[in-house]
C-alpha cells in the first residue's frame, strides 16, 4: 500500500482542487488557502491528511475509526456540518474551493480540533436510567420488540455533535447554560420512553434542559449521519409529554384525580 | 440555572454562511406558497358571497358549499345557501359590522396550520429566519435574546392539540359536504343523484385533510407516543403504527391539502360566479 499522490492515475480522475482550511485557536484566525491533487474515491479526510503530510505539518485534526462510526472527525465542509471521513470529493462542487471549518458552536482547541467537553458535562446532569424491579425471579425482566424499537433509533447516536453544532439555539444564540441541545434532547427521551425506566425527567427537560428552546426547525435531524429523526421522533414526542405534564389543564385535571404510580 | 456557560463570539451575521448550495430555494418556496395561500383565503373569507352553487334556485346544479365557509351557522343577509344551520342573520347581529360566515369558522383551521409542528418549522425558517436555513447567520439583534418557545408569547404553541379536536370536527363536517355533493336539487323541489368536477374536487378536500390531520403529532402521541409500553394493547401498537406512516409525510400531506383546499374554494367561487361551468359527468 502508498500513501503517494496517485498521479499515475489517468488526467480526468485526478484533479487539482484549492482547500481553504481555517487555522488558529481561541484567540482568532483565518482561512488558509492549500492546493492539493484529488483523486477518485478520495473523502474529505484523506485531502486534510495529503495536506498535514505534504504542505502543512502542524495542522491538527482529530480523527479515528475513518469509517463514519467514532464522531471524532466532525467539521464544517463547505458551511455544513458533516463527518470528514464520509464526505465523498465527488459529491462537492468541482471548481469551487472547498471550505473546512472546524465545529463552530463550541470553543476552538486548534485548527480543526475543538473542545466538546461541554457536552460531557451536560450528559452527566440528566439523571441516569432507573429500571422497575425485575420481572422474574431470577433478576431478569421481560420486554417486547415493539416497545424498544423506537428507543433502539437513539442507540445508534455515536456523539459526533454535528447536530449540536448545526443547531442555532446553541450556535447563533449561545444559550449554552439553559439548553442541552438534540443530542441530549433525545439522549433524555431514550430513557424517557424506555419501557423498564421509572424515572421522571419532564420537568427537567422544561426547566433546565430548555426543550421549549427547540423551534422544531429540524437542521439537526438534517445533519445527523446516522438519520436518527432526532425532531420528529424524539424531541417533539418530548415536547407533547412536557405539554401533558405542564400546560394542558385537562390532563393535569385528570392527574389530580389519578393515584400516583 | 446556569448549568454550563460557555462563551463564543457571535460568528456570522445576517444571511452569511460559507454554504455553496442554493440553500435559499425551499425558505423562499415557502414563504411564496405560504404567502399566496394567507392573501387569498383572507380575500376569500372577506367576500361573504359566491361560496355555493346549486341551491333551490338553481336546478340540476350538483351542491357545492366552499370549504372556507363551511359549517355556514348563518346565511349573509340576502343569501339562501340552502347550508346555513340557523338559518338567516339574527337580528342581534349589529347592522354596521360586517358579516361573513367564513370569518367565524376559519380560526380553527387557521389556528391548526399555524401551530402545526410542520408549519412551524417551516415559518420560523422562512418569515423570521430563525435561522433562514440551517448554518445561515440570524439578525444580530435576536442574538441572545432568543425566546423559542420556551417562553411567552410562542409557549402558547403548546395548544396544538386543541386545535386538533376542532381539526378532526371538521374533517367530518368537509366529508359530510363531500355526500351532499353527489346531489342536486330538480325543478320540482325534490333531491336528485349526481355527479360533477366539484364532487370529485369536494370528497378529495376531506381526504387531503384527512391524511394530513391524522399525521398530527399531537395524534401520534395521544393515540401511543405517551406510553411506554406500545404493545400492552394490540389497538394502540396498531394505531401508533397507522399514526406514524402519515406522521412521516405530514409535509407532504400539509402542502397537498394547503393547495387542495384552496383550489375547492376557487372552483366553488368560479362556478358561483358564473365564470366556469361545474360539469356534471352523470
Ligand atoms: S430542531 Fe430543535 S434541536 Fe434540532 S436544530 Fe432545530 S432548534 Fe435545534
Ligand atoms: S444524534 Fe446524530 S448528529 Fe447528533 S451526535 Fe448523535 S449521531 Fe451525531
Ligand atoms: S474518523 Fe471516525 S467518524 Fe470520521
Ligand atoms: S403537527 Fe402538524 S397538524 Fe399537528
Amino acid at each position: 500500500m502508498t500513501f503517494e499522490p496517485s498521479v499515475t492515475s489517468s488526467a480526468d480522475a485526478t484533479r487539482t482542487m484549492q482547500f481553504r482550511i481555517w487555522r488558529g485557536d481561541q484567540s482568532g484566525g483565518a482561512f488558509q488557502t492549500y492546493p492539493m491533487q484529488v483523486s477518485e474515491g478520495m473523502v474529505v479526510l484523506d485531502c486534510v491528511h495529503r495536506i498535514q503530510a505534504e504542505l502543512a505539518t502542524d495542522l491538527a485534526v482529530r480523527w479515528n475509526c475513518k469509517a463514519g462510526k467514532c464522531g471524532s472527525c466532525s467539521a464544517e465542509i463547505n458551511g455544513q456540518p458533516k463527518l470528514m471521513c464520509m464526505t465523498r470529493m465527488d459529491t462537492l462542487p468541482p471548481d469551487a474551493p472547498v471550505t473546512i471549518e472546524p465545529l463552530r458552536s463550541f470553543p476552538s482547541i486548534r485548527d480543526l480540533v475543538t473542545d466538546v467537553s461541554w457536552n460531557f458535562r451536560v450528559k452527566k446532569k440528566i439523571k441516569p436510567f432507573k429500571p422497575r424491579k425485575p420481572d422474574n425471579a431470577d433478576g431478569s425482566w421481560t420486554m417486547f420488540q415493539a416497545d424498544v424499537d423506537r428507543v433502539q433509533e437513539f442507540r445508534k447516536c455515536i456523539e459526533c455533535f454535528l447536530c449540536q453544532d448545526v443547531c442555532h439555539v446553541l450556535r447563533d444564540h449561545h444559550k449554552h447554560d439553559e439548553f442541552v441541545g438534540p443530542r441530549f434532547l433525545m439522549y433524555t427521551a431514550a430513557l424517557e420512553m424506555h419501557p423498564l425506566d421509572t424515572e421522571d425527567r419532564l420537568k427537567d427537560l422544561k426547566d433546565n434542559d430548555g426543550i421549549g428552546y427547540c423551534n422544531i426547525t429540524k437542521c439537526c435531524t438534517k445533519v445527523c449521519p446516522e438519520h436518527i429523526g432526532i425532531t420528529d421522533n424524539a424531541i417533539i414526542p418530548m415536547k407533547e409529554r412536557v405539554v401533558d405534564e405542564f400546560y394542558d389543564p385537562i390532563t393535569r385535571l385528570f392527574r389530580m384525580f389519578k393515584p400516583k404510580k | 440555572m446556569s448549568r454550563n456557560p460557555l462563551s463564543l463570539p457571535q460568528v456570522r451575521g445576517f444571511l452569511k454562511t460559507e454554504r455553496k448550495d442554493n440553500w435559499w430555494i425551499v425558505p423562499l418556496l415557502v414563504l411564496a406558497g405560504l404567502g399566496a395561500f394567507l392573501i387569498y383565503s383572507t380575500w376569500a373569507a372577506f367576500q361573504g358571497s359566491n361560496f355555493f352553487v346549486g341551491s333551490v334556485e338553481q336546478p340540476g346544479v350538483q351542491q357545492l358549499l366552499s370549504p372556507f365557509y363551511s359549517p355556514v351557522l348563518w346565511d349573509p343577509n340576502g343569501i339562501h345557501s340552502g347550508h346555513a344551520w340557523f338559518g338567516a342573520l339574527p337580528a342581534w347581529w349589529p347592522a354596521w359590522m360586517f358579516f361573513s360566515p367564513a370569518l367565524l369558522i376559519l380560526p380553527f383551521p387557521a389556528g391548526f396550520r399555524f401551530t402545526c409542528y410542520y408549519y412551524r418549522g417551516a415559518y420560523y425558517k422562512a418569515f423570521w429566519g430563525d435561522p433562514a436555513s440551517c448554518t445561515v447567520g440570524e439578525p444580530a439583534f435576536r442574538g441572545q435574546n432568543y425566546r423559542g418557545e420556551q417562553k411567552f408569547p410562542l409557549i402558547f404553541q403548546n395548544i396544538h392539540r386543541y386545535f386538533l379536536y376542532a381539526a378532526i370536527v371538521f374533517i367530518g363536517l368537509l366529508t359530510w359536504d363531500g355526500l351532499v355533493s353527489f346531489t342536486h336539487y330538480n325543478a320540482d323541489g325534490t333531491l336528485g343523484f349526481g355527479i360533477s368536477i366539484g364532487t370529485i374536487v369536494l370528497v378529495l378536500n376531506p381526504i387531503f385533510l384527512s391524511m394530513y390531520t391524522f399525521g398530527c403529532h399531537c395524534l401520534r402521541h395521544l393515540v401511543g407516543g405517551k406510553h411506554d409500553c406500545l404493545s400492552c394493547s394490540k389497538h394502540r401498537e396498531g394505531a401508533y403504527k397507522r399514526v406514524t406512516w402519515l406522521n412521516e409525510r405530514h409535509m407532504l400531506f400539509a402542502w397537498i391539502s394547503l393547495f387542495g383546499v384552496a383550489f375547492a374554494d376557487i372552483y366553488v367561487r368560479m362556478c358561483a360566479s358564473g365564470a366556469w361551468t361545474d360539469w356534471r359527468i352523470l
